[in-house]
């Protein structure tokens, strides 16, 4: 082997060793989306309640949620009631995310229905150009339909109070 | 009192391990016979050492010994006595523990199956991996030391193990997949020693055969029995996840295969030589990569225990160490590398190469999806996620790639075998395995699945292949009438693996394409068409666990009018964490799997039910089971077993190679 090329594995190796010491001082709970200040992805998908196509230029024009649930996810019943409260304020648009059309369904039917509008992505298609490492997930976006937020877990008034109504009054 | 033995056991192992570190590589460089000779016995004190404190760390699960923190942690009054000795190494400082445990396993293995190797070579070898055992004792003992206390106020019962972790599938799956890890470090051992004594020749390869390829056997056994545990235990029915502790055992497990196939080049003709040593170097470097990845919490993952950032600093040194210090030796050593002997295009050698050329795209286009969230994250992209259509869309093509070379590899002969005749039986195998995969799909029900006909088709072409140089093979020595004890071990293993690969490959193609999927509301007496069967829900009830209640569903599975069988899932709570676990029942057969699991409930009674039909999912563990089978057929190889004309051997393969 040439001379220069067994030296070839270690660079290599250094520059990960950069990255994962970069990597050690992120706090992986912190979790900025790659797509802040980015407008939400192009889809092609259909309502869950409708089954009619839906794409983004039928999202609200207003500053709304975007909600990423699912039926198999616990948290998300957790969060539901205050969704619901929420929903008074401003739209909530619903992302059902790797579900089934049925159990998503029966779900809603049991815990009731908040969603404006509600996108089905049994695929998690949509999730993935999101970005979503799990359900729950919400993402804040403006009227201008950019992604101005992004909040992993459970929503809550506190978590509410303390990342979105601060954004929510500059968007408007 | 007794924790402290273990506590002091472990202690004396750390001790005992640098002792092994530095006194044989001392004596080599100094060439003091009596230095050398002190590492097989201090290998075999580090493995007693180790077991006693492995042994008292299980004791204290035993006996619900809550003033050990780990127990408090891990362990309930109630958890069962099999998931209690389990539970030793459920979370993070017992399963170091365990990790080190299996690295001195594999020291006291080398230390007594060495003779036939020269003896400063084998005390070479027990120095390296007395280093690498330094490095993880420190790690324990400095910041995830199992032996931690709570006194004077102990809790009066633990906190249970983790119910995911609370199946008989983890009882082994953790052993099983360390043995590989670790058995993988014997290997990078062996090609560091031959790195620190400039004996670059193919000696080492020969040395090192038989340890890469029990690793790899373990390896494969392992990361199918996760595979199994996820398809049972998790409630989803998947069977892989492209989750990056997954992927951490899958891209070793690549680089090891890789490993295999190159070392056997570099045995029978003496080429690849310095190839063959970066992948083994590569193939545990990769290891301590994904215990890395996992422990340090860089990735986040549904499987990582621990998210700690000292942790990951303390692991991250120790890479730099181990990894960085063995590509340093290896650059300096390897430009001196001399590759003799040639081949021809059509060749044994030049399929192996194709092999390992595959195999290692294949690695680091894993490697590369598995860290990709973490680069853009670090250049502050933000996160991203890298889900399974990255990895598919990589993986699928290349695997087609890498399985279409599979079947001329055996066939071919070293150096050159541009002779057509040889190859003449592929012919026949390709006009079967062709027109069988396009058939196949237009008898199943359903649309016509292109994907599917491929897939069959390219399991179809290695089993045949591989049939084919079982009978080509076991003719050479005599026609059918003699038996298979003459042909050399090392080729049943190989038989057994492709054709196990084969299997593997067409469960893993008829499943993804082929499964019957429903979510239903059910209660009792509803009645649902599944496949060929018919269900019915006929009970619900509450079960109580000895720790956990479970909501429980008897199903019937009808077969036309007839009762084919009964089973109940559950959905259980654990008490001591409040976790909600799905119990599938699954009905396993040769041709499918019935899957029955328990949704959410939903109301008036009724629960929101998953029926699957997997067609021929049992096939991709069997498969992996074939491998991981002629893994440990290959070396019982007589050849591995002869100690007095190694020496000589050597000597003749070298003369042949040049």
């Amino acid at each position: 082997m040439s001379r220069i090329a067994v030296w070839l594995p270690l660079a290599v190796f250094a520059v990960l060793v950069g990255f994962f010491f970069k990597g050690l001082t992120l706090d992986p709970r912190e979790q900025p989306s790659a797509l802040i200040g980015q407008p939400v992805p192009e889809f092609q998908l259909t309502d869950l309640n409708t089954g009619q196509p839906l794409s983004r230029e039928q999202l609200p024009q207003q500053p709304f949620l975007l909600n990423v649930w699912a039926s198999w996810c616990i948290t998300c019943q957790v969060e539901h009631p205050y969704l619901t409260q929420l929903s008074q304020r401003m739209p909530v648009v619903g992302l059902n995310y790797k579900d089934t059309e049925t159990a998503a369904r029966n779900w809603l039917q049991k815990l009731g229905d908040p969603y404006a509008v509600q996108i089905f992505d049994p695929t998690g298609r949509l999730g993935l150009d999101l970005g979503v490492a799990g359900a729950p997930e919400t993402f804040l976006v403006d009227g201008r339909g950019v992604i101005q937020a992004r909040i992993q877990g459970e929503v809550n008034q506190r978590v509410f109070e303390r990342q979105i109504q601060p954004l929510l009054e500059t968007v408007q | 009192m007794i924790p402290e033995i273990g506590h002091f056991a472990l202690v004396l192992a750390f001790a005992i391990a640098i002792c092994l570190a530095v006194f044989p590589l001392y004596g080599y460089l100094s060439n003091q016979q009596g230095f050398c000779a002190t590492a097989k016995p201090l290998a075999l004190l580090q493995g007693l050492a180790l077991a006693v404190s492995f042994g008292v760390l299980m004791y204290g699960f035993l006996a619900h010994d809550f003033s050990v923190k780990y127990v408090a942690d891990n362990s309930n009054l109630d958890l069962p006595w099999y998931f209690r000795m389990s539970a030793v190494w459920g979370a993070h400082e017992g399963s170091l523990l365990l990790w080190a445990l299996i690295l001195a396993f594999w020291g006291v293995a080398v230390a007594l199956f060495s003779r036939g190797i020269p003896d400063h070579m084998s005390a070479l070898v027990l120095s390296v991996m007395g280093m690498i055992s330094v490095g993880f004792l420190a790690f324990m003992l400095f910041t995830s030391n199992p032996f931690v206390r709570i006194l004077p106020f102990s809790p009066a019962n633990g906190a249970d193990l983790n119910p995911l972790l609370q199946d008989p599938g983890l009882i082994f799956h953790p052993p099983m997949l360390y043995m590989g890890y670790v058995g993988l470090s014997v290997a990078f051992a062996f090609a560091m020693a031959s790195l620190i004594s400039g004996k670059l020749d193919a000696t080492w390869a020969r040395w090192s055969r038989p340890w890469t390829t029990i690793a790899w056997a373990f390896l494969t056994l392992g990361i199918a029995l996760g595979s199994w545990w996820a398809y049972y235990e998790l409630g989803w029915g998947g069977w892989w996840f492209w989750d990056p502790v997954e992927n951490a055992s899958l891209i070793p497990w690549l680089v090891a295969t890789a490993l295999m196939h190159s070392l056997a080049v570099t045995e029978k003709r003496g080429l690849f030589r310095s190839w063959t040593l970066l992948l083994a170097i590569a193939a545990f470097s990769l290891s301590l990569l994904g215990t890395f990845l996992v422990r340090s919490g860089v990735l986040t993952s549904v499987h990582a225990f621990a998210n700690d950032p000292e942790r990951g600093v303390f692991i991250l040194g120790f890479l730099i160490v181990v990894i960085g210090g063995s590509l340093t030796l290896y650059a300096i050593r390897a430009s001196k590398v001399s590759e003799p002997g040639e081949f021809a295009w059509i060749s044994r050698e030049s399929f192996l190469l194709f092999n390992n050329l595959i195999l290692t795209v294949m690695a680091v286009s894993v490697l590369l999806g598995t860290l990709y969230p973490l680069l853009v994250d670090a250049v502050g992209g933000g996160k991203v996620s890298v889900g399974p259509p990255f990895f598919n869309a990589v993986f699928v093509p290349l695997t087609a790639i890498l399985v279409s070379g599979m079947a001329f590899g055996p066939l071919a002969k070293w150096r050159q075998s541009e002779d057509p005749r040889l190859f003449r039986p592929l012919i026949v195998t390709l006009i079967v395995s062709v027109v069988v995969g396009l058939a196949w799909p237009s008898m199943l029900d359903g649309q016509y699945s292109i994907g599917t006909a491929i897939g069959v088709a390219l399991a179809l072409w290695v089993a045949i292949a591989t049939v084919v140089d079982v009978v080509k093979k076991v003719g050479l020595y005599g026609g059918v009438g003699t038996t298979l004890a003459r042909v050399e071990r090392g080729m049943i293993g190989m038989w057994l693996a492709h054709f196990g690969l084969a299997l593997t490959i067409f469960g893993v193609v008829m499943v993804e394409n082929h499964t019957e999927h429903r979510d239903l509301r059910m209660g009792v007496g509803d009645s649902q068409n599944l496949g060929s069967y018919d269900v019915r829900m006929t009970d619900l009830t509450v079960i109580n666990g000895p720790n956990y209640v479970a909501d429980q569903a008897t199903f019937e599975i009808y077969q036309g009018d007839a009762l084919y069988k009964t089973v109940t899932p559950q959905k259980r709570r654990y008490n001591a964490s409040g976790m909600v676990m799905t119990e599938a029942a699954i009905d396993s057969g040769v041709t499918r799997d019935l899957y029955i699991a328990m949704g959410e409930p939903l109301d008036g009674g009724d629960w929101a039910v998953r029926l699957s039909v997997k067609p021929f999912v049992d096939w991709i563990w069997a498969g992996a089971f074939l491998m991981g089978l002629g893994g440990f057929v290959s070396i019982t190889d007589k050849r591995y077993r002869q100690r007095v004309r190694e020496e000589k051997e050597a000597r003749v393969a070298e003369g042949a190679a040049a």
